[in-house]
Order: structure tokens, then sequence, then C-alpha cells
């Protein structure tokens, strides 16, 4: 099997992560959405891999169990229940799958620009965030105080 | 092996505790030494700085030193335990990964059989750390507001942050509701403070923060200590303290960067390990005259494990909140804090609210509880859940419970071949009740601001990493590890100042009150030097 360069994976492996990642997050072209398996996003995946690679292999080999036949090959309806059944049994390969298929793909320029975020880190730039209503206090500063004071509370008083 | 210069005190562990202790003995002009098995990390390590920002909190800068897998972490056996084990080990310790909540015990949290007929009450009480909890909030840089009735007075020298969005989400439903809420005490800067910048909002407090607004020991009390002439050694792993013939601490032997073994000697020790490590190493300190570890006559060394069960109850508004763009940190609620008859349970609970998070971590969470869906429906659910997200922490106080504990695991050992700690910790009857109760009524806040998809994760997706009550203080050596002044019962020049120490575990984030004993500590020693090992 030929190893694609700095994945950890095989051609093979790249491909049926890329069919099961387009089939996790399709695209959508009314909300703009590019899907996983767009080569940017799985090459990221695929480079992004590092110590979740054997979960993720064994993931491959779940699905492909699972799917009976090959993947690409069911329809959009079956492959869409065949993911939401492999991720909700849970498991650490499941786990894996889902992290570093959303961890790639939520960081791509175009799904956050879609999403209405700017595509960059949060350090230097930072956000601003509102003071807020702080009038709402008002009531609570009306309250007595009440948490129990140990040096007026009777030792073993209950 | 070689052999270092004799010191006055030995500190083991540079993080919350090893710093303020570190700081607070400095001024005796003693000579001392602290040693730390991880690096200092710089600003621009922190995951915020780049891209993959999101990603790092899974790899090297994940809270489980299982997963992180630093060289300079060492593995815990975990399997037997619910609550996982969070950590960080490198200068600053916990506090470089903490979320920098600052909440203080309350005065009944020291007094809980007296109280409340159960666990032990503390030989200290709040009253004797009140001073220490202000100095530590001064030298860490707490912003809050004073006034709160839910707790006893304080005096945050900086403004709280913002209440946002989100915060005002939450304010409106709990004055519906009659509930006490306010802003959360926070080690976050809301100003420019001793050499530190003011929050920006990055949103990522957790994994390091890039702009050094949060406080973690290696940006403030460290500095301070280092240029008051305390040695700092990193990348330094103890493996055990030794004793001389008189049954005192004679030093530690460790291994140095290089993988050397060394033997440090010194006149006093103070173990800042957090509630695993240390009991790891006063077990891995077992001798022929300390057979079942160091300073463990009592049998209660890593025994009365207390974690803090944390379940997060999470639901979704049609209102755009502030995501993740500003410090999780947001508001708290005492409301339901101090025993009450009428409840099935003993003791209680803090609700810390939350901020939202990032858009990657927003989808790992919505799939993780079962409401975001993969394939088509995808995008259009998302979009209901990104910057829409209001969660609520319930921070319920564990007991002490003797079956709950940290011992030397028997296989698995660290990168220089010393044995790892293993947990074995169950969640009592009594603090289940008590999650279930904080979960209901989270649920009620949730509602009542008009949240819908509403999920409760009871344990899996929080583990707070506060480690706590396996080396107990008390003034009964059956009882107890170390006295009422943190010095241990056994060995006389041996002192431990870290979260091992605590009796019971309060409600609460425990920083504040671990830095509190600390300095308490010290002052003790301080003004007992000529005495300090009668
Ligand atoms: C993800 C996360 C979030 C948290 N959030 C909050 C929060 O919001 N508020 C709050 O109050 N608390 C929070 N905490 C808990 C807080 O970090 C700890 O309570 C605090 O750091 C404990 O202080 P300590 O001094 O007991 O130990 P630590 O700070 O853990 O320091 C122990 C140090 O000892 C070193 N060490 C251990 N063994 C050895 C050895 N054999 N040789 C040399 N060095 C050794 C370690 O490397 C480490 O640096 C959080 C923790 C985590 C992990």
């Amino acid at each position: 099997m030929q190893a694609a360069p700095e994945t950890g994976l095989s051609e093979a492996e790249i491909h049926a992560l890329g069919e099961i990642a387009g089939a996790m997050i399709p695209a959508d072209a009314v909300l703009g959405m590019p899907a996983a398996d767009d080569p940017a996003i799985l090459a990221d995946i695929a480079r992004s891999l590092g110590r979740d690679l054997a979960l993720v292999r064994e993931a491959l080999v779940a699905i492909a169990a699972k799917s009976r036949r090959p993947f690409a090959a069911l329809d959009e309806e079956a492959r869409d229940a065949l993911v939401n059944e492999y991720y909700a049994q849970g498991g650490a390969a499941a786990v894996a799958l889902g992290r570093v298929v959303l961890s790639a793909y939520y960081r791509d320029d175009r799904v956050l620009q879609a999403l209405g975020h700017e595509p960059r880190p949060p350090f230097p730039k930072g956000y601003r965030l509102d003071q807020g209503d702080w009038t709402l206090l008002d009531p609570v500063r009306q309250r007595p105080s009440f948490w129990r004071d140990d040096r007026v509370t009777p030792t073993g008083s209950r | 092996m070689a052999s270092n210069e004799k010191v006055d005190v030995l500190i083991i562990g540079s993080g919350a505790s090893g710093a303020a202790v570190a700081w607070s003995l400095a001024e005796t002009k003693m000579r001392i030494l602290c040693l730390e098995q991880g690096d200092w990390i710089k600003p621009t390590d922190f995951p915020s700085n780049g891209r993959d920002w999101e990603a790092r909190r899974y790899t090297d800068f994940d809270i489980s030193p299982n997963r992180r897998g630093r060289d300079t972490d060492y593995p815990i056996n975990d399997d037997n335990s619910l609550m996982k084990i969070a950590n960080f080990n490198g200068v600053g310790g916990g506090t470089v990964i903490y979320t920098a909540h600052w909440p203080r015990m309350h005065p009944s949290d020291f007094r809980v059989k007296s109280l409340d007929g159960v666990a032990d009450d503390w030989p200290v009480d709040y009253w004797a750390l009140e001073k220490f909890y202000e100095e530590n909030d001064r030298m860490m840089g707490v912003s809050g507001l004073a006034g709160d009735p839910g707790v006893p007075p304080r005096h945050p020298p900086m403004p709280p942050i913002g209440l946002g969005k989100t915060g005002a989400r939450y304010a409106q439903a709990m004055n519906r509701l009659g509930w006490h809420w306010w802003p959360s005490d926070t080690t976050i800067a809301t100003t420019d403070y001793e050499g530190r910048g003011a929050c920006i909002n990055l949103g990522h407090c957790t994994p390091g923060c890039a702009q050094g607004a949060k406080a973690s020991t290696d940006i403030t009390y460290w500095p301070l200590a280092l240029r008051a002439g305390v040695e700092l050694r990193t990348r330094c792993r103890v493996r055990e303290i030794t004793t001389d013939e008189h049954g005192m601490a004679a030093g530690a032997i460790y291994y140095d960067a290089d993988g050397v073994e060394q033997f440090q000697p010194a006149e006093v020790v103070i173990l800042a390990c957090n509630g695993v490590g240390t009991p790891r190493l006063l077990l891995n300190s077992a001798s022929s005259r300390f057979p079942d570890g160091l300073a463990n006559s009592s049998g209660l060394v890593g025994k009365n494990l207390m974690l803090h069960p944390w379940p997060i109850v999470s639901g979704y508004v049609e209102e755009t909140l502030d995501g993740g763009r500003g410090p999780i940190n947001c508001i708290w609620s005492k409301q339901f804090y101090e025993t009450d008859p009428s409840r099935d349970f003993v003791r209680g609970y803090t609700l810390q609210f939350g901020r939202g998070t990032g858009p990657a971590t927003q989808a790992m969470m919505g799939a993780a509880s079962g409401l975001l869906p993969w394939g088509r429906n995808h995008h259009r659910h998302y979009r209901t859940m990104l910057d829409h997200r209001l969660s609520i922490g319930v921070a319920c106080e564990d007991l002490p419970e003797e079956h709950n504990r940290v011992t030397l695991d028997p296989e698995l050992k660290d990168s220089h071949g010393i044995p790892a700690p293993r947990v074995d910790y169950t969640i009592s009857e009594n603090t289940r009740r008590m999650m279930e109760h904080g979960i209901a009524r989270a649920e009620e806040i949730l509602t009542e601001a008009g949240a819908t998809q509403i999920f409760a994760s009871r344990t899996a997706l929080n583990y707070p990493g506060h480690l706590l009550g396996t080396a107990r203080m008390g003034t009964d050596p059956e009882r107890s590890v170390v006295n009422e002044w943190g010095r241990c019962h056994d060995v006389k020049n041996l002192f431990i100042v870290d979260g091992s120490i605590w009796v019971t575990s309060g409600g609460v984030n425990p920083t504040s009150t671990i830095q509190a004993l600390a300095l308490y500590v010290a002052d003790q020693m301080k003004q007992r030097l000529a005495t300090l090992f009668d």
C-alpha cells in the first residue's frame, strides 16, 4: 500500500476517509458550506491525525464492515443513517473520527466566513465583549446576606 | 549519585501552592530551591496564537496527562474512576490551564461535622485564612464585584468581567425565578495589573492565556519569588524523599533534565505536587523505617480523594449570544450552596454559568450530546447551536471517603521508571442526589431563559482537575497526615501545602483556598522558625 505523504494513511485509506467525511458533513450550496471531503479540508484532516491515527484507522475499518458493500455505493440516506448509527454507538474510535473531521472542518476559511466568523486565531486581536446591563443586579443587591456564618450559628445546631 | 549543596528549604512542585509558599518564605532570606518536573511555558506556545487553537485542546494542551503525553507528564491509571484526572505539569502547575474561576470556600465548609454532622471539621477556619485569601487575591489579581450577599465580604482589586449578552440572558431568568446570582470572581485581569495586560476576550482561557491576562503562577508569584532569591530548577522529577537516622527528611532524589540521578539535601522539605502527585511521592518514598510510605502511620496517605463531580447542563436560545468570544467565566449562583434540611442530601453546590465555545468545540459538544446530527441535517442544526449556547456547571461537593484513593500502580511507570499513580474513585449516594438536584435546577433556569435542546452531561464531559484530600490535615495523628499548620505528624521537617491537605472539598473551585492555605502554612512556619521541629 502506498502511503500518502505526511499523513500515515495509505492513499486508499485517505480515499475511504474522504467518502466518510463527505457523508458526515456534506456540502450545502444554499448555506455556502463546502463538504468535509473538499480537497483542502480533507488534506487538513489527513495531515492532522497525529495521535488519533490508529483510532481513525479503526473507525474506517468498522464503518466499512458495517456498510457491507462499498460505502460510496450506498445512497445518501443509507450513508447518513450509517454514520449516525456508528457515532451514536460511542467508543474511542468514533469519537476520534468525529474530532479530527470537525477540528479541520471548522477552521476552514470558507466555513468560518459562511458562519459569520473571522478566519483568524483569537490572539492577538481578541474580541469585544459587551458590559451588558448591570442594573439587572439591583434586585440581588437588595437581598440580605445568606451565607452561614459559623461564628453565629451555634455548633451542633443541626 | 551526584549530590548538590544543601538548601534550607526544598519545595517540590511549582504550581499554585508551590509558588505561593516560595514567595512567602523568600522574605526569610533562607536558601530556597524548588524542583519542578515540567518546563516554563512561553505565551507564544499557547494555542490561541494559531489557527489550530481548538484542536490543540486535544493534543499538547489536553487536560488529561495521559492524552497530552508530554515528556514532562507522568501517566495516571484512572480506568477505575468515572472522573478522570486533569492536571498540568510545568511551572505554574494546574494554573497554566485552569479556567480561573475564583470562588472561596464558605465559613460553613470548614465546620462540616459541627454544622451538618458529616465528615470532619477542619482544624483551621475561614477566619484564620481570611487575610491570606485577601493577600492571595492581590497577588494573583482578582476581578470581581464586592457586595455579594451569597458569600462573606471580599475586596476584588479589579472590576468584574462584562455580563455580555450571555450573562444578561441568565440574569433575567434568575431574576424571574427570584434566585441569587452574582458576577463570578476570576483571576482574569480586567484592567492592566502588575505588568499583566487586561483581558482582550480571546475566549479560550483554559489552555493558557496568550495575552497573559489570566493569572497563572508562572507570571504572578514566580517572577517575584525569583527576584527575591528563590531558585527554580525545571525538568527535575523527584523520585523519592529520603530520611536520615532520626526519621527526619534528608532531601530528595530526582532525575535532572539529562536524566541523571541527583540527590538534593535540605533542612526542610515542602511538598506541593497536588492531590495525586503528593501521595504518589510519599508512597514512593517507602523505606524500612516507613514501610507503608512516608508520613503514613495513619494509613491515610492517598485516601479520601475528592474530585468534585461537575455535571454540565446546556441549552440553546434563538438570540445570538457571546459564543466563545469572551472568557467562559460569567456569573455564579449560591442559591443552593448551604445545607437545606428539606433536601434529600447534605451540603450543597455552586452553579457556574458559562459562555459559549469556538466553532469546532461547539460541533464536538453537539455531536457528543447526540443533538447535532451528521449528514444532510448537520448544517441547519449546527446554526441553531453556534453562538446560541447557554451552559451551567453544577459544582458539587463530594465528601471524603477512604475507598476513594490514590495508590501506586503495580505496572504503570513514568518515563524515568518511577511507579505511576492509580486512582480508584466512585461517586457517593449523597453526591449523586446533589448532582440530580443541581441538574434539575439548571434545567429550570435554562427553560426560564428560553432554551431548548436541553442536555445534561453528568460526568463525562468535564473533569475539573480538582485533586483534593489525600494527605488530610488534623490534630489527631491517627486520623490525619499533617497537623493544623501543614507539618507531617510523622516527619517534623516535612510539610505539605497543596490540595492534598484538604479535609472536605466545599462546592467551589479550590485554588484560591489552596493558595490561602499555602500562605497560611508559610506564615506559621515563619512564626515558628526557632522551634519548627519541636
Ligand atoms: C483544566 C483545568 C481547569 C481548572 N480550572 C480551575 C478553576 O477555574 N478554578 C480553580 O480554582 N481551579 C481550577 N483548576 C484546578 C487548579 O489547577 C488546581 O486546583 C491547582 O493548580 C492545584 O494546585 P497545587 O499546588 O495543589 O498543584 P498543581 O498546581 O497541580 O502543581 C503541582 C506541580 O507539581 C509538579 N510535580 C508533581 N510531582 C512532581 C515530582 N515528582 N517532581 C517534580 N515536580 C512534580 C507538577 O509538575 C506541577 O507543576 C483547574 C484544573 C484543570 C486541570
